[in-house]
This record gives structure tokens, C-alpha cells and sequence, in this order.
């Protein structure tokens, strides 16, 4: 009571210090505010350089592989080659067996079949396609002795990437003594040397890692998103046109808006499991498909991007469309004329997030069989492929220590395809975006 | 002093409610038809879904006339002014009866298409609202739309002569290419009507033209309408009594919906015929 009876003497002249007191706790619940925003950033970057780091730092290791130096003998008798004109003759021509004997000459001290076979081991099982091609490019080193770099074996890659001069255990492997003494003798020699990897970029899958490459899948995804596009996008758009511009006002347009938005939370390997019963089980497409699988992310992506060029559409004012009617403009000229120009920014921005989702999604492409082991490189959407994120877990699924670098290295490959898609995203929204 | 204003009010109010009792007994006033009809409204109702916004509503507007029309806010002449080049069509709980004539077509006639009506009766809005385009763009859209130019350089004639009339030219025609939207808010507003009469629209509507802008781009909308009134017939809604006052020859008083009272402007300022009218301009209520 006497509280207040003093407050209310002192009200009049104090109420600026009043102010100025609570200014001070405002001043700081504001930091306090400002503060939590900053740190949640912090988090989240943390989490983006944790995530990266460990990535490259795995991964990097990839994009070099360790070439074996060996002088190898073109002799057309164990090459079974009488006419160097026929092509046919270079191509059935056994060049491994050119590869042991260059090997044994060089290592002399392998004696028996174990040791043998310990030491031809060392190089990968297909670098006697590198000497096949070789002597396709140049008939004339028939019958000549030539210094060649050759594919090394991935454990002969793992030890001499894990070996390091400061005398620390190099990660052996499979290699027994033997096979590390001669590595040892091939690096005193400089016979080993690690170059670019140029077939992770260049070929398809393989049980060897030191042949499998990242090709095949880039390709695989890059068709499987060719069709997502290609299809998604369209269909999107005109749905969400007709659902925004044309549609009536009635209950059956609640209900199709309420599925399209449980539809765009509906787990992506529901989406693969009616990709195989539709698309392979009832119109008997074959499996493995890019085609199928994107069709099956066609449908999986559809309702992010009806959803999100709804919202653009609807932001466009309703005073530009006014505006138009009342020039006499069809309701056909005010949408393509006024509100998806308008809206296309939104639009894009929406669509282009939909595809990275699709780019990245595995579930469903493994119920429609882009999980198969292919070795080929696709060549259009029709023929079997893979992706680059049911890559990942494949080869996330293999023991050969060689994997786990290569597996980390696609992972780089795929952030590089994301990355791009998301600046080119914000490219085309500021291009399009008008400033006035 | 205190007791008598007090006083006042309550009969103020007094008087409201029992206006608001009578309003359903209205019938109008004054002189809501014309000889030289360019379009005739007779027996209009709309209704947003049940709610009844305009009640039995019948007017002309004569050739080559500027109609304002005024009342207090929610009283239905924007709603009423919508109706006449169909703009109400886009809400779709919005019904309309009666007969609504443009010369001795029916607007609401079945097989009329609202693309040519809307092409004789043109519409300026309340806010400022051209295209995010070009200036040349925006008076160029609603000629390209019907195919009114065949060649370029038609178009830009269309475009110059309606920019002059809009009086606009002078000021733009350096700047034809640049953003209509980075113009003023007058100069905006200006670019709107050329908009609407490079159509050569015959009826041109405009739906509080000025509430957005202010007193000096006022000034130059209202002796544009003026210039316009030569050529064009013209229904105006505004807030403003003194604009109604300065620019039209007739003015309908709307209340509730209802049409009260049609009269020449002069005649409505200063004898109005209608008790509720003498209320409205007074400034008892609104």
C-alpha cells in the first residue's frame, strides 16, 4: 500500500529512469538473443568442417595410385603373334603371361608356385590391358623390350600410400613378408610411383579397387536426373498452376492438397517399393534401369516441387493479376505472362532443392535394382546402371582397405555435384529475379 | 460544456440506429437514370455467398459522363464498380442478379467473354499497380494482348499517344525502357491509365485512383480525368467528397448496399435530397 503510494509520487519524474534501468536488462537480453543465433551457426559449421575434414581427409589418398615400373619384353612367341596386321591376333594375345616373366626376371629369388604367385600379385590383375592397348597404339614394339608403368595391385597401393618415412607401421595387408621385401626393393629402386588416378574418373565398377572408378555411377545418376527433370519439373509446375489458378474450391481439392503433402513426407523406399510393383512388376521394364529409377524419383520428387512452386505462385500480388484482367488478358496470358514469370525464381529454387534430394537418395533405387554390380559405363538411360550414392554404399559394404578411401572420394564427388547444383540454383534465381 | 457534446452523441447515435433500421426501406433518390445510357444497371443484388453486399441497385451512366461514386466504407461501390467489366468473377462465392447492360449488351449474358467486355471497360485500381516491366512494356501489354498493332511501329504510336494522354510523356519519354515500378506513386498511377487506354476501352472504372497518392499527384489524376471525361465515360469511386465534388457531373451516394440518392454533383453537395446523404457529407458518420 505505502509501496504504492510512493511509486505513484515518483512515477512522474522517474519514468525515464525507469526506462534507462530496464534499457541496460533489454540491452543484454538482446546480446543474449543475438548470442544463440551465433552459436547455433557455430554448430552447424562445426558440423560442416568435421564432416569435410574427415571426408577429404580419408578420401583424398584416392585420387593418387601407385604405378609399378617394369621392363617388359613384347616376345611374339609367348604372345602367340605371327601377323602384328591382325587385329584379332593382338587381341587374344596373353599379356599377363609378359607381365610374370618381367617379374621374374626382376625378382629372381622367387622360387615355387607360392612365391610365384605371391609375386605376380603385386601388379593388378588388368594391367595387361594397359600393354594390349600399348601395342594396338604401336604395332612396332613388337619384339622389343620397353619400360612400362603398370597398374599396381591395391595392396601393394594401401602399403605404399599408409608408408611413411618417419618409420612408422605401414598398413600391411594381405602383402606376407616376401611381397613386402619386394616392394621395398622396387621403392629403393623408384620403381613405384604414385600418379592421378585417372581410372577412378574414368571407368566403371570393379572387384579390384584399383580398377573400379566412379564413371559408371556419375553417369548413371547423371541419366537417372536427366529423366527426374526432365519430368518432375513439368508435371510439377503444371500441377501446381492448375491447383493454384484453375482448380475449384471444393473438398475434392482439400483432398488431393492433403495427400500431395502427406505424399511429400512418405518414406523414399515406399516410393522404390511402387517403383518395382508398377514400373518392373506391372509394365515389366527391366531392372537396374536409370529410366525406372527416374521415373520412381519423378515421383518421389513431385510433391517438394508442387508444394513449393504453390507457395510462389501464391506469392505473387494479386494486384498484378488484377491488373492484367482488367487489361482483357486470358486467365491463359495472366499465368504464362504475369504469375510464372513472376513466380519462376520460387519456383526454381524449389524444383533445383527437390533434385538435389533425388541426386542423393538410395532407398528407393535399390528396390528397382540399381544396386547390381555393373561394370559397364551407361550409355543412356536404357542401359543398366548405378548411382553415385548406391555406389557409396557399395563400396562402403567392401573389406578391401583400398575401398574405404575410394568410398570417401565418391562421397567428394557426390558433395561436388551437389554443391554445383545449389550454386547454379542461386545463380539462376538471382538472374531471374526482378529488382524492380 | 462536457454534459451537452455527451448529449449530443447519444442522440447522434440515437439517430444512426434508427437510420440503420430504415435503410431497408430505401428507395433512391434523385436522377438515377439517363437519356444517353452507355450502361444500364437495373435491379442489381450481390451476394458473397449469403451475405447480401448490394441491394436492388439500379443506374445509369451516361455517355462520355463521369459518375463518382461515394459513401462510407463497406457500403458495396467498390463491390458495385467491380460488377461492371466483371472483376467480381475471380472471387467465386460472388453471385450477381439484376441486368447490367453495356450499350444493349448483357455483360452477364452466358456466352458474353469477359476478354472483349474487359477490353471495352477498362479498370484502374485503387493502388498503383503496373507490371513489373518496362514502361514501354506495361502500355504496350494490353495492345499486344488483343492484337491491336500489327507492326512495331504502330505500337509505338499506341504507346506514345496514350502516354501523352495520360500526361505522362514528357516525363518518361527518355526512359521508355526502364522500370515501370521505379517511377512515383503519381507518376505510377498515371502509367496505369495509359495502361488502360492504349485498349481504347469506352468505359473506363477506377476504383479509389487516388487514395495512395498525395495532394499534388491528387491534383494531376483529377484534371487527367477530367481531360479523359472528353472522350471516355467514367464511374469513380472515391473516399473523398471534395474529389467527387471537383471532378464528376453525377454523384450516386451508396449506404449499406443500397443506392440512396443519384444526383448532379452540384445538387448532392449542396441540397442533398436524401436525409442519409445530408448525413454522410455533413460528416455525421463515415
Amino acid at each position: 500500500m505505502s509501496m504504492n503510494t510512493v511509486d505513484k509520487q515518483t512515477n512522474k519524474t522517474n519514468t525515464i529512469d525507469l526506462v534507462n534501468k530496464n534499457l541496460a536488462k533489454r540491452y543484454r537480453a538482446e546480446k543474449r538473443f543475438k548470442a544463440y543465433g551465433i552459436a547455433a551457426i557455430l554448430f552447424g559449421l562445426s558440423c560442416v568442417v568435421l564432416l569435410f575434414t574427415d571426408i577429404i581427409g580419408k578420401g583424398h589418398s584416392a585420387f593418387l595410385q601407385t604405378y609399378v615400373y617394369l621392363e617388359v619384353e613384347f616376345d611374339p612367341e609367348s604372345l602367340e603373334i605371327d601377323d602384328i596386321s591382325d587385329p584379332g591376333q593382338i587381341a587374344r594375345a596373353d599379356y599377363t603371361g609378359l607381365i610374370r616373366t618381367a617379374l621374374r626376371e626382376q625378382f629372381t629369388d622367387a622360387n615355387g608356385r607360392r612365391d610365384r604367385r605371391s609375386l605376380y600379385a603385386l601388379v593388378s590383375n588388368g594391367a595387361g590391358f594397359n600393354l594390349r592397348e600399348k601395342l594396338e597404339d604401336d604395332p612396332t614394339l613388337l619384339n622389343q623390350s620397353v619400360g612400362v608403368w603398370l597398374l599396381a595391385d591395391d595392396d601393394v597401393d594401401t602399403y605404399y600410400k599408409s608408408r611413411n618415412d618417419d618409420g612408422s607401421e605401414a598398413f600391411t595387408g594381405r602383402l606376407n613378408e616376401k611381397q613386402i621385401n619386394w616392394v621395398e626393393t622396387l621403392i629403393a629402386n623408384e620403381h613405384l610411383v604414385k600418379r592421378f588416378n585417372t581410372t577412378f574418373f574414368s571407368s566403371g565398377d570393379s572387384r579390384e579397387p584399383e580398377q573400379a572408378g566412379i564413371l559408371g555411377a556419375m553417369m548413371g545418376s547423371l541419366f537417372t536426373l536427366l529423366v527426374t527433370i526432365a519430368l518432375s519439373f513439368p508435371i510439377g509446375i503444371a500441377a501446381a498452376v492448375y491447383l493454384e489458378e484453375y482448380a475449384p474450391k471444393n473438398k475434392f481439392t482439400d483432398f488431393i492438397e492433403v495427400n500431395i503433402n502427406n505424399l511429400a513426407a512418405v518414406p523414399s523406399i515406399i516410393f522404390g517399393l511402387l517403383g518395382l510393383s508398377i514400373f518392373i512388376g506391372f509394365f515389366e521394364m527391366h531392372r537396374s534401369l536409370p529410366l525406372v529409377g527416374g521415373l520412381v524419383l519423378t515421383l518421389m520428387t513431385l510433391p517438394t516441387i508442387i508444394i513449393s512452386s504453390r507457395a510462389a505462385i501464391k506469392s505473387v500480388p494479386p494486384s498484378i493479376r488484377d491488373a492484367a484482367l482488367g487489361l482483357g488478358a486470358s486467365k491463359m496470358q495472366v499465368v504464362l505472362h504475369h504469375v510464372l514469370p513472376l513466380a519462376m525464381p520460387g519456383m526454381l529454387t524449389g524444383a533445383i532443392i527437390g533434385f538435389a534430394q533425388a541426386l542423393g537418395e538410395t532407398a528407393p533405387l535399390l528396390m528397382i535394382g540399381m544396386v547390381a554390380f555393373i561394370v559397364d559405363i551407361p550409355g543412356g538411360v536404357a542401359d543398366p546402371a548405378t548411382a553415385l550414392p548406391v555406389q557409396i554404399f557399395l563400396w562402403s559394404d567392401s573389406p578391401e582397405r583400398a575401398f574405404v578411401e575410394r568410398t570417401s572420394a565418391a562421397i567428394m564427388v557426390l558433395l561436388a555435384f551437389l554443391i554445383s547444383m545449389n550454386t547454379l540454383a542461386i545463380w539462376l534465381r538471382k538472374r531471374l529475379e526482378r529488382r524492380w | 460544456m462536457k454534459e451537452t457534446s455527451a448529449a449530443e452523441k447519444s442522440a447522434n447515435i440515437k439517430q444512426d440506429s434508427d437510420i440503420n433500421q430504415d435503410i431497408q426501406n430505401v428507395q433512391t433518390v434523385g436522377t438515377p437514370f439517363s437519356d444517353s445510357a452507355k450502361m444500364t444497371m437495373r435491379n442489381v443484388d450481390v451476394f458473397y455467398g449469403d451475405k447480401q453486399a448490394i441491394h436492388d441497385v439500379s443506374l445509369d451512366i451516361g455517355k462520355n459522363e463521369v459518375v463518382a461514386m461515394i459513401g462510407p466504407s463497406g457500403c458495396g461501390k467498390s463491390t458495385f464498380l467491380r460488377c461492371l467489366n466483371r472483376m467480381n468473377d475471380t472471387i467465386e462465392s460472388c453471385k450477381i442478379t439484376g441486368e447490367l447492360k453495356l450499350e444493349d449488351r448483357d455483360i452477364y449474358h452466358p456466352k458474353q467473354d469477359v476478354v472483349p467486355l474487359r477490353a471495352r471497360v477498362g479498370m484502374v485500381f485503387q493502388k498503383p499497380n503496373p507490371f513489373p516491366k518496362s514502361i514501354y512494356d506495361n502500355v504496350a501489354y494490353g495492345p499486344k494482348v488483343h492484337g491491336l498493332a500489327s507492326r512495331k511501329s504502330e505500337l509505338d504510336e499506341i504507346v506514345e499517344h496514350s502516354l501523352k494522354r495520360a500526361g505522362l510523356w514528357g516525363e518518361v519519354k527518355d526512359r521508355l525502357s526502364s522500370p515501370g515500378t521505379g517511377l512515383s506513386g503519381g507518376q505510377q498511377q498515371r502509367l496505369c491509365i495509359a495502361r488502360t487506354i492504349a485498349v481504347s476501352p469506352e468505359v473506363i472504372l477506377m476504383d479509389e485512383p487516388c487514395s495512395a497518392l498525395d495532394p499534388i499527384a491528387t491534383a494531376r489524376i483529377e484534371e487527367l480525368i477530367a481531360e479523359l471525361s472528353q472522350n471516355f465515360t467514367i464511374a469513380i469511386v472515391t473516399h473523398s467528397m471534395q474529389q467527387a465534388a471537383r471532378v464528376s457531373h453525377r454523384t450516386a451516394y451508396f449506404h449499406m448496399g443500397k443506392l440512396v440518392e443519384v444526383n448532379a454533383t452540384q445538387r448532392v453537395f449542396t441540397n442533398p435530397e436524401h436525409a442519409l446523404t445530408e448525413a454522410y457529407i455533413t460528416g455525421r458518420f463515415g
